[in-house]
């Protein structure tokens, strides 16, 4: 009980006190975290919208492949995409292995399959009859697709709440292709890990509550978002 | 259409903010704080450094690191991995310099010239601590193998690193030398680091291998004493070594070799050795540059 309490009131000094070290890992997740969510905007939305409007052999088979992939474990994304960024690996010489940029794309490829599953399954909710009504305005292909994305943008919100949340809150992947460097790939879940193994609880449980309030303050951000254009 | 007009700005202007945040993403690491006094900068800074949790979870290199970088202009990235892993990226020179301590499995990359430059660097040595109450009575044991022994036949816990590190080698030879093979519902693996194994024994009020510095560098979370310390089979040896730019042309060569004189350094080696002294009262490293290994600890 003891322990909590020292770790909260550390949590507490360091949040007061802006400790450098801390907000520098905590930037660091953010914009990390923040890029690899806009990455797999970029690519799950199209993706996902092509999946739900168009009929082909075999698309059955690819949504079962993204529903799976929606729950791919970290470490798995984590080991593979070491083994492709190794110096004696087949993108070696990119030299992205232990920097910012390789958690980047870890955690885009992790979100990636949540953001198209999620994006598919809002584009299919929208009511037919509202589609052949949209068609029949004479809407170009582009104003068409543009309507009902927008027409969807709620769910589209809570895919990059959710996107967001699985990667900010992810430590496998990030610790193995970032290799928690101290100043450069460093983030929140992997420092708490290390302060664990070191012993420093109260450190760790700081990290945490950090970690936590950060996650919360940028779903309240977006979630404010959603709701404000449902109000207008 | 004015109405969904400006929920349209509004979608766009927040996924503007994001975008800009995404920016500074990209471009901050990029730009690490340079202070102006520096020596010049060497072409390739980046240095990959493949160690042990050890050195990192005791602070050692929190104190060598920042001070080599100072000094050099390179720029470490410390991998705290296994001894184990650490190897495994020198002999696939996925790594530019390794710190490990595991001499008999360096002698094979040392001997298949994965490496050049081997360097004696420090030594601690590897203690057993276990709970205090000691229920397989092995405070007194006069070898490590004795105290190992009677774990085993009291079944008492027993919590190995089983992550292949340098503990776990030392660990395993130990047994070896104890004639017993470790096995049942008493032996147990935690596959993690030093610092996180220790907790697990603790919790769990078993036994375990560990060295000296990572067990000072956590003791205030522990219910853990040392029982067995002394013996010179437990010297715990640290070697720093490059990886052979021949056989990887992709090795920074500079970098590493920089590390290395650094670290066997007359001015290093005295902070190795202060080391920890401040704040527990003794030595965690004990520094050896320009000795022979079979010296050590006489």
């Amino acid at each position: 009980m003891e322990l909590i309490w020292e770790g909260l009131k550390k949590a507490f000094h360091m949040l007061i006190t802006g400790d450098p070290e801390v907000f520098k890992i905590t930037l660091l997740t953010l914009q990390v975290s923040g890029t690899a969510t806009l990455i797999s905007l970029a690519i799950g939305v199209p993706l996902g919208t092509l999946l739900a409007l168009t009929q082909f052999p075999g698309r059955r088979f690819l949504m079962s492949v993204v529903n799976t992939s929606m729950g791919m474990p970290p470490v798995v994304v984590g080991l593979w995409v070491t083994i492709f960024l190794w110096r004696s690996g087949p993108l070696g010489w990119l030299k992205m292995l232990y920097t910012p940029y390789a958690i980047v794309v870890a955690q885009a490829l992790i979100a990636s399959p949540i953001i198209i599953g999620l994006t598919a399954a809002a584009i299919q909710q929208i009511d037919p009859k509202l589609r052949l009504q949209i068609k029949a305005l004479g809407t170009t292909r582009i104003q068409y697709l543009w309507f009902l994305v927008k027409e969807a943008r709620f769910s589209l919100l809570a895919a990059v709440i959710a996107g967001f949340g699985a990667v900010v809150s992810e430590v496998g992947a990030s610790m193995m292709v970032g290799g928690n460097v101290k100043g450069q790939t460093r983030v929140l879940t992997t420092a708490t890990v290390m302060e664990v193994s070191k012993g420093n609880f109260d450190v760790a449980i700081a990290l945490s509550v950090i970690l936590i309030l950060l996650a919360y303050l940028v779903t309240l951000w977006l979630t404010l978002l959603q709701q404000k254009q449902r109000g207008v | 259409m004015n109405k969904s007009f400006s929920r349209v700005r509004n979608f766009l202007a927040a996924s503007a903010a994001v975008l800009m945040l995404a920016g500074c993403g990209t471009a901050a690491p990029k730009a690490p704080e340079t202070p102006a006094a520096q020596p010049a900068k060497p072409s390739n800074p980046d240095v990959i450094l493949a160690t042990t949790t050890s050195t990192q979870d005791s602070g050692l290199l929190d104190v060598l690191v920042p001070d080599f970088e100072k000094k050099t202009g390179y720029k470490i990235k410390t991998i705290a991995v296994g001894t184990g892993q650490a190897l495994t990226m020198g002999e696939k020179g996925e790594a530019d310099v390794l710190l490990t301590h595991a001499p008999s499995s360096e002698k094979k990359l040392v001997d298949n010239k994965d490496v050049t430059n081997y360097q004696l660097v420090m030594h601690n040595d590897f203690v057993i601590v276990g709970p205090s109450a000691d229920p397989a009575k092995i405070k007194g044991k006069k070898t490590a193998a004795e105290a190992l022994k009677a774990i085993a036949d009291s079944q008492s816990i027993f919590v190995s690193r089983g992550d292949d590190s340098g503990t776990h080698k030392m660990e395993k030879s130990l047994w070896k030398q104890a004639k017993i093979e470790p096995k049942g519902a008493w032996y147990q693996e935690s596959g993690s680091g030093m610092g996180q194994t220790l907790n697990v024994a603790s919790e769990k009020g078993g036994y375990t291998l560990t060295d000296r510095a990572t067990y000072l560098a956590t003791k205030k979370n522990l219910k853990l004493d040392i029982l067995v310390e002394g013996e010179k089979s437990l010297l715990n040896i640290y070697h720093v070594m490059q990886v052979n730019p021949e056989k990887f042309s992709k090795v920074n060569k500079d970098g590493a070799k920089a590390f290395v004189d650094y670290l066997i350094n007359p001015d290093t080696q005295k902070k190795i050795g202060d080391f920890g002294k401040d704040k527990y009262g003794q030595s965690l490293f004990f520094p050896d540059a320009g000795k022979k290994e079979e010296d050590i600890g006489k």
